[in-house]
């Protein structure tokens, strides 16, 4: 710089107080947005510790074989969870052996085989199908799909399905349309949309020039899904699928109307059961004290649930991820 | 920018402001919801005449109770009232509102309503899971020269604790032993049928009625009515077959004795009269005796004496059974005489 010794202190002095109030703006950005992720921390720990404390009553009265007692008797005050947490994970279950494989072929379809022309619409009709709220799915579920499942769906599966040893408990009873099952599909439909646009992204962001890498020495479409998008998306994929599983898990106005709020367990998956989910939603309401403490105890087992299918999928992603390490 | 932002701040403050203070001169209430209709139907026409509305929460009767022993409304309102410990435990009275009548409805295609009749002793079977089939020759022989198809029958209960189901327990234990041993009455029971769906609420099981073909379940009238459900005929204490009604819920409360027990909690189901109808209730108000603000508690006392006096063709028609005059009376000079007025 050509200006004078003087002037050069004044810009020195000038831009000190440029720094100065930049690095003030940064501490104070820094803390500020720390102090915004430190309350997403805090909140959750105030669930957990309020969960546990309005819990705390059903836990010291049953202890854990709360956990796997099948029994909901609201007059004796006499209650045990499995019966809600068997309708919860077998719904999901249900949701999800429905939904994956046709979120994948969805997905598939949309980004390696769909016309251009095409891809647009269909792709913002099942991002529009994931933002229609909950609860109307379970109207759909209730006035609609329930009884057409009712005088067409179950009479088919029970004279085909139903008529195989063993499998053939799971479509027996009687067929009213509503129950565990129609649960299960119902939650199909909602998480479908979800899996399916993650899975979508996920596989558009596979490197042009690895796929056509691969269909350049001659793959077939279902070779380079296989061998190049799968593997490139695994983490994505898996992702997705929980982001499912997580709403499949906690659903609750959707379940409510159709899984039939019954407090049993049955080989049938024709029978009314219910989740935790909508155990909680229909009996909140009236609960006294104790029945109260149970229904709190209900939702923490949900979240502990909740976590360990997220664990587990983090773990699976980690263990993935380590594999292909020491392969290559 | 900022400037707007204030304006915004400054603006939202002062709407605060005036619906806190539109909420003070509101009347605040909580709990039943099988009286929801008609309270907040008086509500809106008492509005239009004094100018003072009612916050009336529908959220069930247990919840009800809760509410009015956190203080944080002026009455609780429960459909399964209070015992006479309990209130005096609480330093509250209770006094009944209004009476209306729980009545079974079925999906069975070509039957109207009132068509088909049904005895308390067989609507107990049905409800323990006895009686599976709607061609069971214990409904042919109540129902001569009726076909009936051979259709599995579907019960449909309420999902969560209600008084409803109180009120419906309460009939079937009175009517039937084996009920009373095995399941008891209550505001949520184990139901014993196999075939036994929850719905949410009165209209989640008058919902699923109407989805379920062969489906029974039990309503307040006013919803069977409204989602014109067919209803059955049911036989009285008299031996008559009686189709529900402001009527014939008048008739089964016009012999009732309601201090008989403190609190006024009386049943009234399965009561005397040619006319009765078995399935009868009152719904009750819980008040303190001492409020935490007299003036409020003396507006609520304004709003049910106005209601007692002026409401009751708005209840008829809601299908309600407004309070007979002698009884109104009484309930002002025995129970609200008890509250702190001033």
């Amino acid at each position: 710089m050509s200006s004078s010794p003087a002037d050069n202190g004044m810009m020195n002095q000038s831009l000190l107080a440029v720094i100065r109030k930049q690095r003030l703006q940064d501490f104070f950005f820094h803390k500020i947005t720390m102090l915004f992720s430190l309350v997403v921390l805090f909140a959750l720990i105030g669930i957990i510790v309020s969960l546990l404390i309005n819990a705390w009553p059903a836990f010291q009265k049953f202890g854990l074989p709360f956990i796997w007692t099948i029994e909901w008797d609201v007059r004796d005050q006499n209650f045990g969870a499995l019966i809600a947490i068997y309708g919860t994970v077998v719904t999901s279950i249900i949701a999800l052996l429905l939904a994956v494989p046709l979120a994948f072929g969805i997905a598939l379809f949309l980004t390696e085989t769909c016309p251009l022309m095409l891809r647009r619409p269909l792709g913002t009709a099942i991002e529009l199908l994931a933002a229609v709220p909950s609860i109307i799915y379970g109207m759909f579920g209730l006035f609609i799909f329930a009884p057409l499942f009712a005088d067409y769906g179950q009479p088919a599966l029970q004279s085909t399905l139903g008529q195989m040893p063993i499998i053939g408990l799971l479509f027996g009873g009687s067929m009213n349309g509503i129950g565990i099952l129609t649960a299960g599909i119902v939650l199909a439909f909602m998480v479908l949309p979800f899996i399916a646009a993650v899975m979508r992204d996920v596989f558009e962001i596979v490197p042009p020039i690895l796929r056509e890498s691969a269909y350049g020495i001659g793959c077939t479409t279902w070779e380079v899904v296989r061998n190049i998008v799968l593997p490139y998306t695994q983490k994505g994929v898996i992702g997705g699928i929980m982001l499912g599983l997580g709403r499949a898990l906690g659903e609750t106005m959707a379940v409510t109307f159709v899984i039939g709020n019954s407090q049993r367990i049955r080989e049938s998956l024709f029978a009314p059961g219910s989740s935790i989910a909508s155990t909680l939603a229909n009996e909140f309401g009236e609960a006294d004290d104790f029945q109260l403490a149970t229904l709190f105890a209900l939702g923490l087992l949900l979240f502990v649930i909740t976590f360990f299918v997220l664990g587990a999928a983090k773990l699976m992603i980690i263990r993935g991820e380590k594999a292909k390490g020491s392969k290559t | 920018m900022r400037r707007t932002f204030i304006k915004t701040l400054v603006a939202g403050g002062m709407l605060a402001i005036g619906m806190n203070t539109a909420i003070a001169v509101d009347i605040t209430g909580a709990g039943a919801s099988f009286p929801y209709p008609v309270y907040t139907k008086w509500a809106e026409v008492y509005k239009k005449l004094t100018g003072v509305g009612l916050n009336y929460q529908s959220i069930g009767s247990s919840g009800g109770k809760r509410q009015i022993a956190a203080k944080t409304v002026t009455f609780g309102a429960t459909d399964s009232p209070m015992n006479g410990a309990e209130l005096d435990k609480g330093a509250m009275v209770q006094f009944p509102a209004v009476l209306g009548g729980v009545v079974p409805v079925v999906n069975l295609e070509g039957f109207k309503p009132s068509e088909l009749r049904v005895t308390g002793s067989v609507l107990a079977e049905i409800y323990l899971g006895n009686i599976t089939k709607w061609n069971d020759p214990k409904i042919l022989a109540i129902n001569p020269n009726k076909v009936l198809p051979a259709l599995d029958i579907t019960i449909i209960h309420r999902a969560d604790g209600s008084g409803t189901t109180s009120i419906f327990t309460d009939y079937l234990s009175t009517v039937s032993k084996a009920w009373s041993d095995k399941v008891g009455k209550g505001p949520s029971v184990k139901w014993p049928a196999d075939s036994s769906l929850g719905g949410k609420g009165n209209e989640g099981v008058a919902a699923n009625v109407t989805r379920v073909k062969g489906a029974i379940g039990y309503v307040e009238y006013a919803y069977a009515k409204k989602n014109g459900t067919s209803y059955l005929q049911m036989q009285n204490k008299d031996g008559n077959f009686v189709s529900p009604s402001a009527e014939t819920f008048a008739a089964a409360a016009a012999g009732a004795d309601w201090f008989k027990v403190p609190g006024m909690g009386i049943s009234l189901v399965e009561q005397p009269g040619a006319k009765s109808w078995p399935i009868t209730a009152g719904t009750f108000i819980l008040m303190y005796k001492n409020p935490t603000s007299v003036a409020d508690s003396n507006e609520a006392l304004k709003f049910f004496k106005w209601a007692f006096k002026n409401g009751k063709e708005l209840a008829l028609n809601l299908d309600y059974v407004p309070l007979p005059d002698a009884l109104t009376a009484s309930i002002e000079s025995k129970v609200w005489s008890q509250i702190k007025q001033k």
